[in-house]
């Protein structure tokens, strides 16, 4: 019997087992001498199903799922006999309602094959956003962007094609495109799913950001939490430059762009940019004050677009499907699509792109099906340590920058957390501020020193030795830290704080 | 220090010295093939890079990544973040932190095991997730943590 199976090789199939799975489909395939051909494919993002396993049958391909070490035997027999009958059968993976009812545009790729081959990601559409890029002026690839309605989806959100422009109009015979992979938010894995299972697609956007705005040289600062990304974007980088992607002469178009990987070094702050651009330029990843701006002077002084990995990689959907196709989807002023990363205490979690528009309760109701541990939700986090615990109250917010912003909140990189009903939310506030004292780059007193005296204040708070006191202290802290501080670290850190307070004040008595 | 490392940091160091913003790329490079950073070659890369010591130090230990001393035999890295609290890190991390006899940035008396703190490991929708060296491990609770261990001949301490 000849099979062809796919198994995902990113983190979170691994870190469930995934490669022992791989090791004994092999051996239980040969036991019964058939020919398995086994891709070893990227995530699709149902991480409640991991380890997936696909297998080819018709036209179609079936799942089974989370599989385990003590299924493969009766697997590969229900496969030689009648596939729908065992119990981890999912069936057609194209069918599973998780991943049907997605607008999968950044993600449409991922899963599909094996995340390194290049004739693969051409066969997708891959590289048909720069062949597009290659025939036009930076202007009009900038133009593009801009009419796209694209914003960064690294959580401030700030328009991509205004920050192209600013960096196109300031002349430099060096810029570059830094791409911010320092996804340290807790909740999120979106970036690291790209890299893992499309490692192309954020390639092929720098490239088209580079010659959008003249720069000719490229950095991807990738978290070095991330070891598995890493593995796959060097052999990414090695592959699409011995295919001349990159270099001097890309494609034969004339144009040149190198790229090269950094690994940071275990601080949450670098995902700030300007602490990225300190850290990459080889220093401590403290805050800049800006102005300047690093799209004015960025890495080593020069004129620098930074951007996170999903925007550069949304990019090449605009740049093979028009700016009016990714403009089509989406609410207000958040348009194109967003991917939502459903993690925490939630019964299916894993990656969900959408459109912006839906609401928390969908999100976390709808495709997550509620927690894992089968008790309520009580709280939900929406934005990594940074964003604001919502009350049951708040979920029908509407997954959009300008709603979240209108109740205190922000959506971030996109990263949604469900807790249960026996979350303490007096600990979450504490950790929040126990967090950016670890994390705080130490430029700014509210955040450095706020943060610890917040520990203490909420320590004092919880023991009630004069809560009235101790309350009216945190609010004026938290008033401080928002004001004085110059990045989010400690601008933001207020917001779980407060949130906490507000919406389950019984947690603080 | 002992000579082998001292020529091991001056290749690194010369493959570094002329690439811009080289200095972390350097200090993984040193950490990776020995260990730690150790606190003699600083000098070195002060030199080399034209920073002060002040400067070199102050990168290295600004990052948590980068250690002065050597770790163990291996390295326990637990999830302290949201996603993982929702399922119940906390309770992992005071297991480890009382099996192993050892708190954060603690090496076991044996040499055999590190134990570190850290923030996401990108796998939260599969909580709690723990680090061992470069391998992730997705839904650890006590149980799985202490099999974790014992395959890597690691036991509780009494």
């Amino acid at each position: 019997m000849k099979l062809k199976a796919f198994l995902p090789r990113d983190t979170t199939a691994q870190a469930l087992g995934a490669d022992q799975l791989a090791t004994a489909l092999q051996r239980e395939a040969n036991n019964r001498a058939y020919s398995l051909e086994l891709v070893r494919n990227g995530s699709r993002g149902l991480f409640w199903l991991e380890p997936l396993l696909e297998v080819e049958y018709g036209e179609e391909r079936i799942a089974y799922g989370p599989m385990t070490l003590a299924a493969v035997p009766s697997v590969l027999e229900a496969l030689a006999i009648d596939p729908a009958a065992h119990p981890l059968y999912l069936g057609p993976v194209a069918d599973i309602a998780y991943l049907k009812t997605q607008q999968r545009l950044t993600f449409a790729r991922v899963g599909l094959g094996d995340p390194l081959c290049l004739q693969h990601y051409r066969s997708l559409g891959g590289f048909a956003g720069l062949e597009n890029a290659l025939r036009l002026e930076g202007q009009a690839i900038v133009d593009q962007v801009t009419e796209s309605g694209l914003r960064g989806r690294g959580g401030a959100a700030f328009p991509a094609g205004i920050k192209w422009q600013t960096v196109l109009d300031t002349p430099c015979e060096q810029k570059y495109i830094v791409c911010n992979a320092d996804e340290g938010d807790s909740g999120t894995f979106a970036d690291r799913l790209l890299m893992e299972a499309d490692p192309y697609q954020l390639v092929e956007g720098m490239i088209i950001a580079g010659l959008a705005v003249g720069a000719t040289r490229g950095y991807i600062y990738l978290r070095s939490e991330y070891p598995r990304a890493k593995e796959i974007l060097e052999q990414a980088i090695a592959h699409a430059g011995a295919d001349q992607y990159l270099g001097k002469d890309i494609r034969g178009s004339g144009k040149s762009f190198a790229l090269e990987l950094r690994i940071g070094a275990g601080a949450y702050i670098c995902g700030e940019e300007t602490s990225l651009l300190n850290s990459l330029e080889g220093g401590r990843g403290t805050v800049r004050a800006k102005p300047p701006l690093p799209a004015i002077e960025g890495l080593f002084g020069r004129p620098t677009v930074v951007n996170n990995v999903l925007t550069l990689a949304a990019v090449t959907t605009v740049m093979e499907k028009g700016a009016a196709y990714y403009r089509d989807y989406g609410v207000g002023r958040s348009r194109g699509t967003l991917a939502v990363q459903l993690g925490g205490n939630v019964r299916r979690g894993g990656l969900v792109e959408v459109s912006y528009g839906a609401t928390v309760r969908e999100l976390v109701e709808g495709y997550g099906g509620g927690t894992h541990s089968g008790r309520p939700v009580r709280a939900i986090q929406v934005g990594g340590p940074l964003g604001a615990y919502l009350p049951q109250a708040q979920w029908d917010t509407p997954l959009d920058y300008e709603a979240f912003a209108a109740i205190g909140a922000m959506l971030g990189h996109g990263g949604i957390v469900v807790f249960d009903d026996s979350v303490d939310m007096a600990a979450q506030a504490r950790f929040a501020m126990e967090f950016c004292a670890v994390e705080s780059c130490g430029k700014c007193t509210p955040c450095r020193i706020g943060s610890v005296r917040g520990v203490e204040v909420i320590d004092r708070l919880i023991a009630r030795e004069s809560p009235r006191e101790d309350l009216a202290l945190l609010h004026d802290l938290c008033d401080t830290m928002e004001a004085g501080s110059l990045c989010a670290m400690g601008g933001l850190t207020p917001y779980p704080v407060r949130s906490a307070l507000s919406h389950f004040p019984e947690d603080f008595s | 220090m002992l000579e082998g490392i001292t020529n091991t940091v001056a290749q690194h160091i010369h493959t570094y010295r002329e690439v811009p913003g080289g200095l972390l790329p350097l200090l993984h490079a040193i950490q990776d093939s020995v260990g730690y950073i150790p606190a003699e070659v600083i000098p070195d890369i002060a030199r080399a890079l034209q920073l002060s010591r002040a400067e070199v130090h102050g990168v290295v230990s600004f990052y948590h990544d980068f250690r002065s001393q050597p770790a163990g035999s291996h390295v326990l890295q637990i999830c302290r973040a949201e996603a993982c609290q929702a399922l119940g890190s906390r309770a992992l991390e005071a297991h480890a932190k009382s099996s192993l006899g050892i708190g954060y940035g603690e090496t076991t008396a044996d040499g055999a095991v590190t134990l570190e703190p850290v923030y996401c490991l990108g796998n939260c929708a599969c909580s709690p997730s723990v680090r061992i060296d470069d391998e992730i491990h997705a839904r650890v609770d006590a149980a799985r943590l202490d099999q974790l261990l014992a395959q890597l001949g690691i036991g509780a301490v009494k």
